[in-house]
């Protein structure tokens, strides 16, 4: 995506400084997606590729309905089918969109070593700024819920932009627009958290006594979230994870060892400085050299 | 090459060229990996052209490395296995740091120092390959599952700030020990270098008349 400078900043990738963040009164905004609703059409992902211009390669046919099988650098959103038998040996057939979760705390962003290539707006979007992506993957490692896909082509990373360029003006992302049960809305996020709040009831009623809202509060809530008929098994639908955090290997690799190698190289180098000030170069002395050639006529002596 | 009369050959040209571009590659991966290590040393990606560019090469430019990092170990382990003498020179390592060689226990070729810069570098120049590979997106990026390459990402970045610490001390030991740079830039020490910080190699080569870099084996002729 291009840069929205309309838009305010929480958060940009790879830098030391505070982000422009005067106009901190937008509202905070959120996708739900209600798992429950969807009848496994594709309009969403359709919409997508339509909207954002994105024509992957025809693939193959591989005896399940994901099609394509894969997000890749052109597919932002992705269909995915799960056939369960449920614990009455019932068949439930499980579809959920699956694509960023435009997370609170976004791991990918927080891997990313180029400044600028991934920014968080104050609406809580988090979009990838491609000109400033350098093409290293490490938002791949960062990222929870496995999103961002390198492009082998053009070596940016890629993956949904919850339609920043369209929201920035003021209108749904294409998905919610094209979806016909309704299962996608779109709204400030406190109004999709009190609707998703009355569909929750409304399942139970109906006997989905697990039902509940995906909002995983491990990456601080997300600005995707779902309903999902049985939220107390969300690996149910196709791996959504459990309980996603971002890795403990990514906290350190990105955290305390950063200081701790700064601190390191100064010191050797600060050491180094010292000593030659101090202690200074360390001369051969005349000594040495009459020591040596004393060393070698004794042994030409010798032979 | 010919070294000036009463010279030593410390280096030979082919471990000299060897061991050039072993700094070189070392040098330009130090400079592209810390572009992607700190924010406030992205800038350094500008000196290849764009973070794009720093990104890119980084990897084929580790390959050069470690294919002369072997060549290095080719050249030099025999010189570089522990013995007694260098405990006792530990022992002294104070003494040394102020330049009172007077007293120092005697080495050979390398002092222990010396040899705990090509053991660790041999052992991290392999770990930061190996490691490499698995977060190199364009080529490995599906080969390893994400959670293996996040733990490749953390070991790589820490093998190469150790890396770094110990090319620093490298470094600065060539400055400081005046005459070791021109051992491996012309390949020559004088006797007198010999005898004052590699009294056990000085005693070798003289014993066996061998010119340097090692002691003439029995039955070689010169
Ligand atoms: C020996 C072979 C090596 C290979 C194959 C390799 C490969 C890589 C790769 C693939 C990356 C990710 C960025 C990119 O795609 O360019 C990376 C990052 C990095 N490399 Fe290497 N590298 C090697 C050696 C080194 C050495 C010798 C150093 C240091 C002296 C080094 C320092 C770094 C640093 C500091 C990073 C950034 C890590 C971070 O972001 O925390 N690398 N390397
Ligand atoms: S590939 Fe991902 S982590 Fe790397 S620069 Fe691009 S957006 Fe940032
Ligand atoms: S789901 Fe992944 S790509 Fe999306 S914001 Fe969260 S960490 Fe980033």
């Amino acid at each position: 995506m291009s840069n929205l400078q309309s838009q305010d900043y929480i958060r940009i990738s790879a830098t030391t400084l505070t982000p422009p963040s005067v106009r901190r009164h937008e509202q905070e905004v959120a996708k739900l997606i209600d798992v429950t609703r969807c009848i496994g059409c594709k309009a969403c992902q359709a919409a997508c590729m339509e909207w954002n211009d994105l024509r992957g390669e025809v693939g193959h046919f591989e005896g399940t309905y994901d099609n394509p099988l894969d997000l890749d650098p052109n597919t932002w959103t992705l269909m995915r089918f799960t056939e369960w038998d449920n614990d009455q040996g019932n068949l439930e057939w499980l579809i959920r969109k699956d694509g960023c979760m435009h997370c609170e705390d976004p791991g990918c962003l927080k891997a990313c070593p180029a400044p600028g290539a991934i920014v968080q707006y104050a609406n809580g979007i988090v979009d990838f700024i491609s000109e400033n992506c350098i093409g290293c993957g490490y938002c791949v490692k960062g990222c929870p819920f496995n999103i961002p896909r390198v492009s082998k082509v053009d070596h940016k990373s890629y993956k949904c932009t919850l339609c920043s360029d369209r929201v920035t003006v003021g209108r749904e992302p294409a998905c919610v627009k094209a979806c016909p049960t309704g299962a996608i809305m779109f709204g400030s996020k406190s109004d999709m958290t009190a609707w998703a709040g009355e569909r929750v009831i409304d399942l139970k009623a109906r006997g989905f006594e697990n039902a509940g809202l995906y909002d995983p509060p491990g990456v601080g809530g997300t600005h995707v979230m779902y309903v999902l008929h049985h939220a107390d098994r969300p690996s149910l639908y196709a791996g959504l994870p459990d309980n996603p955090k971002i890795s403990a290997l990514v906290e350190v690799w990105k955290g305390f060892l950063k200081p701790l190698a700064v601190a390191g190289v100064a010191l050797a180098a600060v050491a180094g400085f010292f000593h030659w000030i101090t202690l200074g170069p360390n001369e051969v002395q005349p000594e040495d050299e009459a020591a040596a050639a004393k060393l070698i006529n004794d042994s030409q002596g010798r032979t | 090459m010919s070294y000036p009369r009463g010279t030593i050959v410390r280096n030979t040209t082919a471990a000299r060229i060897n061991h050039w571009i072993t700094a070189a590659c070392f040098v330009l991966l130090m400079l592209s990996g810390l572009s992607m290590f700190h924010p406030l040393l992205f800038f350094l990606s500008a000196l290849f052209g764009s973070g794009q560019w720093a990104r890119a090469i980084h990897p084929w430019i580790g390959c050069v490395l470690l294919v002369s990092y072997a060549g290095l170990i080719v050249q030099f382990w025999r010189d570089n296995f522990w013995n007694w003498d260098d405990i006792a020179w530990m022992a002294a390592i104070v003494r040394v740091l102020r330049n009172e060689e007077e007293g120092v226990p005697e080495v050979g070729r390398f002092n222990a120092g010396q040899k705990f810069v090509f053991w660790s570098m041999g052992l991290l120049v392999p770990a930061l390959f190996l490691t490499g590979l698995v977060i190199w997106e364009y080529y490995f990026g599906a080969a390893t599952s994400i959670e293996t390459q996040r733990a490749a990402a953390l070991i790589h970045s820490y093998a190469a700030i150790a890396a770094i610490i110990i090319w620093i001390t490298h470094v600065y030991a060539a400055i400081w020990v005046r005459g070791s740079m021109r051992g491996m830039t012309q390949g020559y020490v004088t006797p007198g270098w010999a005898w004052r910080h590699h009294r056990k190699w000085l005693r070798s080569l003289v014993a066996t008349g061998s010119p340097g870099p090692r002691p003439r084996r029995a039955g070689e002729n010169s």
